[in-house]
Protein backbone atom coordinates (compact mmCIF):
# COMPACT_ATOMS: atom_id res chain seq x y z
CA UNK A 1 0.00 0.00 0.00
CA UNK A 2 1.50 3.38 -1.05
CA UNK A 3 1.12 5.91 1.18
CA UNK A 4 0.81 9.23 0.18
CA UNK A 5 0.71 11.49 3.59
CA UNK A 6 3.36 13.94 4.04
CA UNK A 7 3.91 16.40 7.07
CA UNK A 8 5.45 20.12 6.90
CA UNK A 9 6.60 20.83 10.31
CA UNK A 10 3.20 20.05 11.98
CA UNK A 11 1.08 20.22 9.01
CA UNK A 12 -0.36 17.24 8.18
CA UNK A 13 -1.73 16.63 4.71
CA UNK A 14 -3.43 13.38 3.44
CA UNK A 15 -1.58 13.53 0.15
CA UNK A 16 1.38 16.12 -0.90
CA UNK A 17 -0.61 18.29 -3.41
CA UNK A 18 -1.07 21.83 -1.85
CA UNK A 19 -3.35 24.51 -3.59
CA UNK A 20 -1.14 27.27 -4.12
CA UNK A 21 -1.49 30.91 -3.69
CA UNK A 22 -3.37 33.17 -5.81
CA UNK A 23 -5.76 30.53 -6.87
CA UNK A 24 -9.31 30.00 -6.19
CA UNK A 25 -8.48 31.05 -2.22
CA UNK A 26 -10.23 34.75 -2.05
CA UNK A 27 -13.58 33.07 -0.35
CA UNK A 28 -14.27 30.59 2.30
CA UNK A 29 -16.11 28.56 -0.19
CA UNK A 30 -13.89 28.80 -2.51
CA UNK A 31 -11.42 26.96 -0.36
CA UNK A 32 -13.53 24.31 0.33
CA UNK A 33 -13.99 23.40 -3.14
CA UNK A 34 -10.60 22.77 -3.55
CA UNK A 35 -10.35 20.76 -0.60
CA UNK A 36 -13.00 18.64 -2.25
CA UNK A 37 -11.36 18.42 -5.55
CA UNK A 38 -8.36 16.59 -3.75
CA UNK A 39 -5.76 19.26 -2.13
CA UNK A 40 -4.15 17.90 0.83
CA UNK A 41 -4.03 21.52 1.80
CA UNK A 42 -5.10 24.63 0.47
CA UNK A 43 -2.79 28.20 0.78
CA UNK A 44 -4.86 31.23 0.93
CA UNK A 45 -4.94 34.74 -1.64
CA UNK A 46 -1.96 36.55 -0.04
CA UNK A 47 -3.62 38.56 3.04
CA UNK A 48 -2.94 42.23 3.40
CA UNK A 49 -3.89 44.75 6.23
CA UNK A 50 -6.13 46.18 4.43
CA UNK A 51 -8.57 45.60 1.46
CA UNK A 52 -7.17 46.34 -2.10
CA UNK A 53 -8.43 46.04 -5.29
CA UNK A 54 -5.26 45.05 -7.61
CA UNK A 55 -4.32 46.04 -10.68
CA UNK A 56 -6.88 47.43 -13.34
CA UNK A 57 -7.43 44.84 -15.91
CA UNK A 58 -5.89 43.42 -18.11
CA UNK A 59 -4.49 41.24 -15.42
CA UNK A 60 -4.09 38.17 -17.11
CA UNK A 61 -2.27 36.88 -20.42
CA UNK A 62 -2.50 32.93 -21.65
CA UNK A 63 0.11 32.24 -23.72
CA UNK A 64 0.46 29.02 -24.64
CA UNK A 65 2.53 27.50 -21.91
CA UNK A 66 1.44 29.22 -19.42
CA UNK A 67 0.00 32.52 -18.31
CA UNK A 68 1.43 35.96 -17.04
CA UNK A 69 -0.71 37.77 -14.67
CA UNK A 70 -0.39 41.14 -12.80
CA UNK A 71 -3.28 40.87 -10.52
CA UNK A 72 -1.80 43.14 -8.26
CA UNK A 73 -2.33 41.53 -4.72
CA UNK A 74 -6.24 42.29 -4.56
CA UNK A 75 -7.83 41.07 -1.16
CA UNK A 76 -10.67 41.78 1.63
CA UNK A 77 -8.31 43.08 4.12
CA UNK A 78 -7.13 41.00 7.32
CA UNK A 79 -10.05 41.85 9.26
CA UNK A 80 -12.18 40.71 6.39
CA UNK A 81 -10.65 37.67 5.33
CA UNK A 82 -10.08 36.49 9.34
CA UNK A 83 -13.81 36.14 8.97
CA UNK A 84 -14.20 34.37 6.34
CA UNK A 85 -11.58 32.13 7.21
CA UNK A 86 -12.84 31.33 10.90
CA UNK A 87 -16.42 30.92 8.41
CA UNK A 88 -14.67 27.37 7.24
CA UNK A 89 -13.15 26.29 10.19
CA UNK A 90 -12.71 23.29 11.31
CA UNK A 91 -11.26 22.62 8.01
CA UNK A 92 -11.25 19.08 6.03
CA UNK A 93 -7.78 19.55 5.32
CA UNK A 94 -4.84 22.35 6.76
CA UNK A 95 -5.48 26.21 5.23
CA UNK A 96 -2.19 27.67 5.17
CA UNK A 97 -2.25 31.78 5.22
CA UNK A 98 -0.58 33.59 2.48
CA UNK A 99 -0.06 37.14 3.86
CA UNK A 100 2.33 40.26 2.76
CA UNK A 101 3.12 43.86 4.21
CA UNK A 102 5.38 46.22 3.59
CA UNK A 103 6.96 46.00 7.12
CA UNK A 104 8.28 43.02 9.20
CA UNK A 105 5.81 44.35 12.54
CA UNK A 106 2.84 44.18 9.72
CA UNK A 107 3.63 40.96 8.63
CA UNK A 108 3.63 39.54 12.09
CA UNK A 109 0.42 41.47 12.84
CA UNK A 110 -1.42 39.70 9.63
CA UNK A 111 0.11 36.32 10.68
CA UNK A 112 -0.87 36.41 14.05
CA UNK A 113 -4.77 37.41 12.99
CA UNK A 114 -4.48 34.52 10.49
CA UNK A 115 -3.16 32.05 13.23
CA UNK A 116 -6.11 33.01 15.24
CA UNK A 117 -8.78 32.45 13.00
CA UNK A 118 -7.62 28.96 11.80
CA UNK A 119 -4.65 29.05 9.97
CA UNK A 120 -2.54 25.65 10.48
CA UNK A 121 0.63 27.41 8.70
CA UNK A 122 1.99 30.90 7.38
CA UNK A 123 3.36 31.24 3.57
CA UNK A 124 5.08 34.65 3.63
CA UNK A 125 4.85 36.13 0.15
CA UNK A 126 8.47 37.03 -0.46
CA UNK A 127 7.90 37.02 -3.99
CA UNK A 128 5.05 38.95 -6.07
CA UNK A 129 6.81 40.28 -9.29
CA UNK A 130 4.77 42.69 -9.90
CA UNK A 131 3.41 44.94 -6.82
CA UNK A 132 5.66 47.71 -6.05
CA UNK A 133 7.31 47.67 -2.05
CA UNK A 134 5.80 44.36 -1.72
CA UNK A 135 6.88 40.90 -2.42
CA UNK A 136 9.89 40.35 -4.35
CA UNK A 137 11.19 43.58 -4.20
CA UNK A 138 11.47 42.44 0.04
CA UNK A 139 12.64 39.01 -1.25
CA UNK A 140 15.81 39.44 -3.03
CA UNK A 141 17.57 40.95 -0.26
CA UNK A 142 18.89 38.07 2.73
CA UNK A 143 18.68 40.57 5.43
CA UNK A 144 14.92 41.86 4.88
CA UNK A 145 13.68 38.12 4.58
CA UNK A 146 15.62 37.74 8.18
CA UNK A 147 13.95 40.26 9.85
CA UNK A 148 10.21 39.43 8.09
CA UNK A 149 10.79 35.82 9.38
CA UNK A 150 12.35 36.11 12.87
CA UNK A 151 9.26 38.71 13.39
CA UNK A 152 6.79 36.30 12.17
CA UNK A 153 8.41 33.20 13.72
CA UNK A 154 7.85 35.22 17.15
CA UNK A 155 4.42 35.84 16.86
CA UNK A 156 2.96 32.78 15.98
CA UNK A 157 3.24 29.08 17.14
CA UNK A 158 2.05 27.56 13.75
CA UNK A 159 4.69 26.55 11.09
CA UNK A 160 6.21 29.91 8.84
CA UNK A 161 7.33 29.12 5.37
CA UNK A 162 8.77 31.35 2.84
CA UNK A 163 7.78 31.77 -0.63
CA UNK A 164 10.99 32.55 -2.90
CA UNK A 165 11.07 34.52 -6.20
CA UNK A 166 13.18 32.76 -8.99
CA UNK A 167 13.85 36.53 -10.11
CA UNK A 168 17.45 36.71 -8.38
CA UNK A 169 20.79 35.34 -8.92
CA UNK A 170 21.00 32.96 -5.82
CA UNK A 171 17.97 31.79 -4.38
CA UNK A 172 19.86 29.65 -2.03
CA UNK A 173 21.29 32.06 -0.21
CA UNK A 174 17.75 33.68 0.41
CA UNK A 175 16.57 30.04 1.39
CA UNK A 176 19.25 29.96 3.70
CA UNK A 177 18.35 33.33 5.16
CA UNK A 178 15.01 31.87 5.74
CA UNK A 179 16.16 29.15 7.67
CA UNK A 180 18.98 30.50 9.67
CA UNK A 181 15.80 32.94 10.93
CA UNK A 182 14.04 30.22 12.09
CA UNK A 183 11.79 29.24 9.48
CA UNK A 184 10.08 25.92 9.31
CA UNK A 185 9.75 25.55 5.09
CA UNK A 186 10.42 27.35 1.96
CA UNK A 187 8.53 27.19 -1.13
CA UNK A 188 10.01 27.52 -4.36
CA UNK A 189 9.18 29.34 -6.44
CA UNK A 190 7.19 31.85 -7.26
CA UNK A 191 6.22 33.39 -10.81
CA UNK A 192 9.33 34.87 -13.22
CA UNK A 193 8.98 38.23 -13.88
CA UNK A 194 7.75 38.47 -17.72
CA UNK A 195 6.12 41.15 -19.92
CA UNK A 196 3.66 40.39 -23.20
CA UNK A 197 3.49 43.06 -25.64
CA UNK A 198 0.56 43.48 -28.29
CA UNK A 199 1.85 44.18 -31.54
CA UNK A 200 -1.23 46.02 -32.78
CA UNK A 201 -1.61 48.42 -30.13
CA UNK A 202 2.40 48.70 -29.39
CA UNK A 203 2.05 48.21 -25.82
CA UNK A 204 2.62 46.23 -23.21
CA UNK A 205 -0.89 43.82 -22.73
CA UNK A 206 -1.00 44.23 -18.85
CA UNK A 207 -2.44 47.30 -17.44
CA UNK A 208 1.04 46.51 -15.24
CA UNK A 209 3.26 46.30 -17.92
CA UNK A 210 4.93 43.96 -15.86
CA UNK A 211 3.62 40.79 -14.86
CA UNK A 212 4.94 37.13 -13.47
CA UNK A 213 4.79 33.90 -15.62
CA UNK A 214 3.82 30.55 -14.47
CA UNK A 215 2.50 27.65 -16.15
CA UNK A 216 4.40 24.53 -18.00
CA UNK A 217 6.87 27.20 -19.56
CA UNK A 218 8.49 27.86 -15.95
CA UNK A 219 9.02 24.01 -14.40
CA UNK A 220 12.21 23.34 -15.66
CA UNK A 221 13.53 26.64 -13.48
CA UNK A 222 11.18 25.61 -10.43
CA UNK A 223 13.05 21.89 -10.26
CA UNK A 224 16.74 23.31 -10.73
CA UNK A 225 15.49 25.83 -8.22
CA UNK A 226 14.47 22.97 -5.52
CA UNK A 227 17.54 20.64 -6.70
CA UNK A 228 19.72 24.28 -5.49
CA UNK A 229 17.80 24.72 -2.47
CA UNK A 230 17.75 20.69 -1.33
CA UNK A 231 21.81 20.50 -1.67
CA UNK A 232 22.28 23.72 0.83
CA UNK A 233 19.41 23.39 2.89
CA UNK A 234 17.77 20.95 6.01
CA UNK A 235 14.44 22.42 5.98
CA UNK A 236 11.69 20.96 3.89
CA UNK A 237 10.73 22.34 0.13
CA UNK A 238 7.60 23.10 -1.10
CA UNK A 239 8.01 22.90 -5.08
CA UNK A 240 5.86 25.10 -7.31
CA UNK A 241 5.96 26.18 -10.49
CA UNK A 242 4.08 24.37 -13.76
CA UNK A 243 3.36 21.25 -12.03
CA UNK A 244 -0.05 19.54 -14.21
CA UNK A 245 0.14 15.74 -13.93
CA UNK A 246 1.85 13.08 -11.65
CA UNK A 247 5.33 13.24 -13.74
CA UNK A 248 5.60 16.99 -13.28
CA UNK A 249 4.95 16.20 -9.45
CA UNK A 250 7.53 13.66 -9.24
CA UNK A 251 9.99 15.70 -10.74
CA UNK A 252 10.06 17.95 -8.09
CA UNK A 253 9.81 15.48 -4.99
CA UNK A 254 12.75 13.60 -7.02
CA UNK A 255 14.69 17.17 -6.82
CA UNK A 256 14.04 17.59 -2.89
CA UNK A 257 10.44 19.01 -2.48
CA UNK A 258 8.31 17.29 0.58
CA UNK A 259 5.22 18.52 -1.43
CA UNK A 260 3.90 20.77 -4.27
CA UNK A 261 1.31 23.57 -4.97
CA UNK A 262 -0.54 23.21 -7.91
CA UNK A 263 -1.52 27.08 -9.16
CA UNK A 264 -2.30 27.64 -13.15
CA UNK A 265 -3.15 24.16 -13.53
CA UNK A 266 -6.50 24.78 -11.96
CA UNK A 267 -7.01 26.95 -14.71
CA UNK A 268 -5.55 25.51 -17.64
CA UNK A 269 -6.56 21.57 -16.82
CA UNK A 270 -9.41 22.09 -14.11
CA UNK A 271 -10.00 21.70 -10.06
CA UNK A 272 -9.98 17.50 -10.90
CA UNK A 273 -6.24 17.97 -11.69
CA UNK A 274 -5.38 17.42 -8.16
CA UNK A 275 -7.00 13.98 -7.97
CA UNK A 276 -5.67 13.03 -11.73
CA UNK A 277 -2.12 14.42 -10.04
CA UNK A 278 -1.99 12.34 -6.71
CA UNK A 279 -3.68 9.05 -8.54
CA UNK A 280 -0.94 8.89 -11.63
CA UNK A 281 1.39 9.69 -8.41
CA UNK A 282 0.26 6.72 -6.77
CA UNK A 283 0.31 4.06 -9.31
CA UNK A 284 4.13 5.48 -10.45
CA UNK A 285 5.05 4.78 -6.53
CA UNK A 286 3.44 1.42 -6.74
CA UNK A 287 5.29 0.32 -9.69
CA UNK A 288 8.43 1.77 -9.21
CA UNK A 289 8.80 0.57 -5.78
CA UNK A 290 8.68 3.91 -3.41
CA UNK A 291 6.20 3.19 -0.51
CA UNK A 292 6.10 6.72 0.25
CA UNK A 293 6.90 10.23 -0.41
CA UNK A 294 9.57 10.27 2.20
CA UNK A 295 11.38 7.18 -0.16
CA UNK A 296 11.52 9.35 -2.81
CA UNK A 297 12.47 12.65 -1.81
CA UNK A 298 15.81 13.63 -3.59
CA UNK A 299 16.33 10.76 -5.16
CA UNK A 300 17.65 12.95 -8.23
CA UNK A 301 20.80 13.67 -5.94
CA UNK A 302 21.98 10.51 -5.20
CA UNK B 1 -3.35 36.36 -26.19
CA UNK B 2 -5.95 39.02 -26.66
CA UNK B 3 -6.77 39.55 -30.53
CA UNK B 4 -7.14 42.64 -32.15
CA UNK B 5 -10.29 42.97 -34.27
CA UNK B 6 -11.58 45.94 -36.44
CA UNK B 7 -14.84 47.31 -36.12
CA UNK B 8 -16.64 46.99 -39.22
CA UNK B 9 -20.08 48.49 -38.49
CA UNK B 10 -21.42 50.87 -35.49
CA UNK B 11 -24.97 50.43 -35.01
CA UNK B 12 -26.68 52.36 -32.61
CA UNK B 13 -29.65 50.41 -30.83
CA UNK B 14 -30.96 52.53 -28.20
CA UNK B 15 -30.49 56.09 -26.39
CA UNK B 16 -27.64 54.41 -24.59
CA UNK B 17 -26.82 51.18 -26.73
CA UNK B 18 -24.65 50.18 -29.67
CA UNK B 19 -23.71 47.59 -31.50
CA UNK B 20 -20.28 47.09 -32.57
CA UNK B 21 -19.64 44.13 -35.60
CA UNK B 22 -16.20 42.85 -36.23
CA UNK B 23 -15.05 39.84 -38.27
CA UNK B 24 -13.43 36.85 -35.60
CA UNK B 25 -13.26 33.41 -36.95
CA UNK B 26 -13.68 31.93 -33.71
CA UNK B 27 -16.36 29.45 -32.19
CA UNK B 28 -18.58 31.23 -30.08
CA UNK B 29 -21.79 29.50 -28.54
CA UNK B 30 -24.45 31.61 -27.51
CA UNK B 31 -24.23 32.36 -24.26
CA UNK B 32 -20.53 32.61 -24.19
CA UNK B 33 -18.60 35.77 -23.61
CA UNK B 34 -15.48 37.55 -24.39
CA UNK B 35 -13.38 39.65 -22.37
CA UNK B 36 -12.84 42.93 -24.39
CA UNK B 37 -9.45 45.09 -24.01
CA UNK B 38 -10.09 48.49 -24.76
CA UNK B 39 -6.00 49.16 -24.58
CA UNK B 40 -5.13 52.24 -22.25
CA UNK B 41 -8.45 51.74 -20.43
CA UNK B 42 -9.72 48.29 -19.14
CA UNK B 43 -10.66 44.90 -20.03
CA UNK B 44 -14.25 43.65 -19.50
CA UNK B 45 -16.58 41.24 -20.05
CA UNK B 46 -18.80 41.82 -22.96
CA UNK B 47 -21.81 39.19 -23.97
CA UNK B 48 -21.77 38.06 -27.64
CA UNK B 49 -24.79 39.59 -29.60
CA UNK B 50 -23.96 37.61 -32.58
CA UNK B 51 -21.56 34.51 -32.74
CA UNK B 52 -21.96 34.25 -36.99
CA UNK B 53 -18.47 34.93 -38.67
CA UNK B 54 -19.54 38.14 -37.96
CA UNK B 55 -19.05 39.21 -34.05
CA UNK B 56 -21.13 41.63 -32.66
CA UNK B 57 -20.61 43.35 -29.19
CA UNK B 58 -23.84 45.39 -27.77
CA UNK B 59 -22.65 47.52 -25.65
CA UNK B 60 -24.65 49.54 -22.90
CA UNK B 61 -23.18 53.05 -21.65
CA UNK B 62 -22.00 52.43 -17.64
CA UNK B 63 -18.78 53.43 -17.20
CA UNK B 64 -16.11 54.16 -18.37
CA UNK B 65 -14.83 51.54 -20.48
CA UNK B 66 -18.07 51.04 -21.78
CA UNK B 67 -17.95 54.70 -23.02
CA UNK B 68 -14.90 54.15 -24.56
CA UNK B 69 -16.01 51.21 -26.30
CA UNK B 70 -19.19 52.86 -27.26
CA UNK B 71 -17.23 55.87 -29.13
CA UNK B 72 -15.34 53.10 -31.39
CA UNK B 73 -15.99 54.13 -35.01
CA UNK B 74 -15.42 51.90 -38.30
CA UNK B 75 -12.14 51.13 -38.39
CA UNK B 76 -10.80 51.66 -35.14
CA UNK B 77 -9.51 48.64 -33.11
CA UNK B 78 -10.01 46.84 -29.93
CA UNK B 79 -8.87 43.28 -29.24
CA UNK B 80 -11.06 40.04 -27.42
CA UNK B 81 -10.03 36.91 -25.77
CA UNK B 82 -11.92 34.04 -25.46
CA UNK B 83 -14.60 32.78 -26.02
CA UNK B 84 -15.32 31.63 -22.23
CA UNK B 85 -18.01 30.03 -20.13
CA UNK B 86 -20.57 27.14 -20.67
CA UNK B 87 -23.53 29.23 -22.47
CA UNK B 88 -27.34 27.79 -23.36
CA UNK B 89 -27.70 24.80 -23.30
CA UNK B 90 -30.22 25.05 -25.94
CA UNK B 91 -32.73 22.16 -26.69
CA UNK B 92 -35.96 20.78 -28.45
CA UNK B 93 -37.87 22.59 -25.39
CA UNK B 94 -40.81 24.53 -25.31
CA UNK B 95 -38.79 27.50 -24.33
CA UNK B 96 -39.85 31.46 -22.99
CA UNK B 97 -37.03 33.90 -23.13
CA UNK B 98 -36.94 36.66 -20.98
CA UNK B 99 -34.39 39.81 -21.56
CA UNK B 100 -34.11 42.65 -19.71
CA UNK B 101 -32.35 45.42 -20.67
CA UNK B 102 -29.23 45.17 -22.47
CA UNK B 103 -29.37 41.41 -20.99
CA UNK B 104 -30.74 40.98 -24.63
CA UNK B 105 -27.72 41.08 -26.35
CA UNK B 106 -27.09 36.99 -25.49
CA UNK B 107 -30.19 36.06 -25.80
CA UNK B 108 -30.03 36.74 -29.40
CA UNK B 109 -28.00 34.31 -30.90
CA UNK B 110 -30.81 32.05 -28.75
CA UNK B 111 -33.71 33.74 -30.85
CA UNK B 112 -31.73 32.81 -34.04
CA UNK B 113 -31.14 29.47 -33.07
CA UNK B 114 -34.07 27.76 -31.54
CA UNK B 115 -38.20 28.79 -31.99
CA UNK B 116 -38.93 30.55 -28.75
CA UNK B 117 -41.66 33.01 -27.37
CA UNK B 118 -40.14 36.15 -25.87
CA UNK B 119 -40.80 39.05 -23.17
CA UNK B 120 -38.25 42.33 -23.67
CA UNK B 121 -38.59 43.96 -20.51
CA UNK B 122 -37.14 47.76 -20.65
CA UNK B 123 -37.16 50.95 -18.40
CA UNK B 124 -38.51 52.65 -20.83
CA UNK B 125 -39.77 52.74 -24.67
CA UNK B 126 -36.56 54.31 -26.05
CA UNK B 127 -34.78 51.27 -24.36
CA UNK B 128 -36.24 48.74 -25.74
CA UNK B 129 -33.36 46.44 -27.49
CA UNK B 130 -33.86 44.26 -30.72
CA UNK B 131 -37.23 44.20 -31.37
CA UNK B 132 -37.47 44.35 -35.05
CA UNK B 133 -34.96 41.64 -35.49
CA UNK B 134 -36.93 39.26 -32.73
CA UNK B 135 -40.18 39.59 -34.74
CA UNK B 136 -38.34 37.67 -37.82
CA UNK B 137 -37.59 34.80 -35.43
CA UNK B 138 -40.59 34.60 -33.16
CA UNK B 139 -44.36 34.58 -33.13
CA UNK B 140 -45.19 35.78 -29.79
CA UNK B 141 -43.48 38.86 -28.57
CA UNK B 142 -44.53 40.91 -25.57
CA UNK B 143 -43.03 44.19 -24.20
CA UNK B 144 -42.79 45.34 -20.70
CA UNK B 145 -41.71 49.24 -19.74
CA UNK B 146 -41.58 50.30 -16.11
CA UNK B 147 -42.88 53.76 -17.03
CA UNK B 148 -45.55 51.84 -19.07
CA UNK B 149 -44.25 53.77 -22.27
CA UNK B 150 -44.83 50.89 -24.45
CA UNK B 151 -46.60 47.21 -23.66
CA UNK B 152 -47.13 46.08 -20.47
CA UNK B 153 -46.85 48.89 -17.79
CA UNK B 154 -44.93 46.90 -15.13
CA UNK B 155 -41.76 44.84 -15.10
CA UNK B 156 -41.18 42.08 -17.02
CA UNK B 157 -41.46 38.95 -14.18
CA UNK B 158 -44.83 39.48 -14.32
CA UNK B 159 -45.37 40.03 -17.89
CA UNK B 160 -43.59 36.57 -18.09
CA UNK B 161 -45.61 34.73 -15.05
CA UNK B 162 -49.15 36.18 -17.22
CA UNK B 163 -46.90 34.30 -20.31
CA UNK B 164 -46.44 31.26 -18.26
CA UNK B 165 -49.73 30.51 -16.51
CA UNK B 166 -51.36 30.57 -20.10
CA UNK B 167 -48.16 29.56 -22.53
CA UNK B 168 -47.44 25.67 -21.12
CA UNK B 169 -43.49 26.63 -21.69
CA UNK B 170 -40.73 23.68 -20.32
CA UNK B 171 -38.15 26.18 -19.88
CA UNK B 172 -37.06 29.70 -19.58
CA UNK B 173 -33.96 30.89 -20.82
CA UNK B 174 -32.82 34.71 -19.63
CA UNK B 175 -30.68 37.51 -18.90
CA UNK B 176 -31.22 40.45 -17.38
CA UNK B 177 -30.70 42.63 -14.18
CA UNK B 178 -29.98 40.31 -11.06
CA UNK B 179 -32.80 41.21 -9.49
CA UNK B 180 -35.22 40.61 -12.33
CA UNK B 181 -33.65 37.16 -12.56
CA UNK B 182 -33.76 36.56 -8.89
CA UNK B 183 -37.93 36.95 -8.84
CA UNK B 184 -37.79 35.31 -12.30
CA UNK B 185 -36.01 32.27 -10.85
CA UNK B 186 -38.82 32.16 -8.34
CA UNK B 187 -41.84 32.30 -10.57
CA UNK B 188 -40.42 29.47 -12.31
CA UNK B 189 -40.14 27.04 -9.43
CA UNK B 190 -43.33 28.10 -7.83
CA UNK B 191 -44.50 26.53 -11.54
CA UNK B 192 -41.98 24.25 -11.60
CA UNK B 193 -41.00 25.00 -14.76
CA UNK B 194 -37.09 24.91 -15.45
CA UNK B 195 -35.09 27.53 -16.37
CA UNK B 196 -31.30 28.83 -17.82
CA UNK B 197 -30.06 32.12 -16.16
CA UNK B 198 -26.90 34.30 -17.37
CA UNK B 199 -25.35 35.90 -13.87
CA UNK B 200 -22.92 38.44 -13.89
CA UNK B 201 -20.13 39.32 -11.02
CA UNK B 202 -17.02 41.27 -10.89
CA UNK B 203 -14.40 39.75 -12.98
CA UNK B 204 -10.48 39.74 -13.83
CA UNK B 205 -8.97 36.17 -15.44
CA UNK B 206 -12.31 34.48 -17.00
CA UNK B 207 -10.07 31.70 -17.21
CA UNK B 208 -11.01 30.36 -13.64
CA UNK B 209 -7.95 30.89 -11.55
CA UNK B 210 -8.51 34.25 -9.91
CA UNK B 211 -11.65 33.41 -7.88
CA UNK B 212 -12.75 36.87 -8.32
CA UNK B 213 -15.99 36.05 -9.73
CA UNK B 214 -16.96 33.51 -7.23
CA UNK B 215 -20.60 32.74 -6.43
CA UNK B 216 -20.60 30.43 -3.87
CA UNK B 217 -19.18 27.47 -5.22
CA UNK B 218 -18.98 28.21 -8.72
CA UNK B 219 -16.54 30.39 -10.64
CA UNK B 220 -18.96 32.19 -12.80
CA UNK B 221 -16.30 32.50 -15.61
CA UNK B 222 -15.97 28.83 -16.19
CA UNK B 223 -18.49 27.05 -14.52
CA UNK B 224 -21.40 29.90 -15.61
CA UNK B 225 -22.06 32.59 -16.86
CA UNK B 226 -25.28 30.36 -17.17
CA UNK B 227 -26.56 28.27 -14.19
CA UNK B 228 -29.74 25.91 -14.44
CA UNK B 229 -32.29 25.41 -11.29
CA UNK B 230 -30.59 22.77 -9.83
CA UNK B 231 -27.76 24.91 -9.44
CA UNK B 232 -29.15 28.23 -8.45
CA UNK B 233 -31.01 26.37 -5.40
CA UNK B 234 -27.24 25.50 -4.42
CA UNK B 235 -26.79 29.21 -4.95
CA UNK B 236 -27.81 31.24 -1.66
CA UNK B 237 -25.96 34.32 -2.91
CA UNK B 238 -27.80 34.28 -6.03
CA UNK B 239 -30.05 37.72 -5.71
CA UNK B 240 -28.45 38.54 -2.43
CA UNK B 241 -25.29 39.58 -2.26
CA UNK B 242 -21.65 39.79 -4.87
CA UNK B 243 -18.23 40.55 -4.10
CA UNK B 244 -16.20 43.58 -4.96
CA UNK B 245 -12.79 43.57 -6.70
CA UNK B 246 -11.35 42.99 -3.47
CA UNK B 247 -13.47 40.47 -2.69
CA UNK B 248 -15.42 42.33 -0.06
CA UNK B 249 -19.01 40.55 -0.03
CA UNK B 250 -21.27 42.86 -0.84
CA UNK B 251 -25.14 42.78 -0.37
CA UNK B 252 -27.24 43.45 -3.54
Amino acid sequence: MTDLTVRIASIEMANPSMLASGILDETGESLLRMMTAGAGAVVTKSIGLAAHDGHRNPCIVEIPTGYVNAMGLPNPGMEEFAEELSSIMPSPAPVVASIYAASAEDFALIAARMENAGAAGIELNLSCPHASGYGMEVGIDPASVSRIVSAVKDAVKVPVMAKLTPNTADIVSIGKAVQDAGGDAVVAINTLKAMVISPEFARPVLSNRYGGLSGPAIKPVGVRAVYDLYKSLDIPIVGVGGIENWRDAAEYIMAGATCFQVGSAVGRVGPEVFKDITAGLELFMDSYGYPDVESMRGVAHE
Amino acid sequence: MSDAVVVKERRPESKDTVTLTFDWDVHVAPGQFLMVWIPGLDEIPMSVSSVGPEKSVTVRKAGEASSALQDLQPGDRFAVRGPYGNGYNLNGLKTLVVGGGVGMAPLMPVLRTIYADLVIGARSSDEILFEEEASRYCNVIRISTDDGSQGFHGNAVQLAESLMDEGGYEQVIACGPEIMLYYLFQACERRGIPCQLSLERYMKCAVGICGSCMLGKERVCVDGPVFDSGRLRMLPEFGRSKRDPAGRLIRI
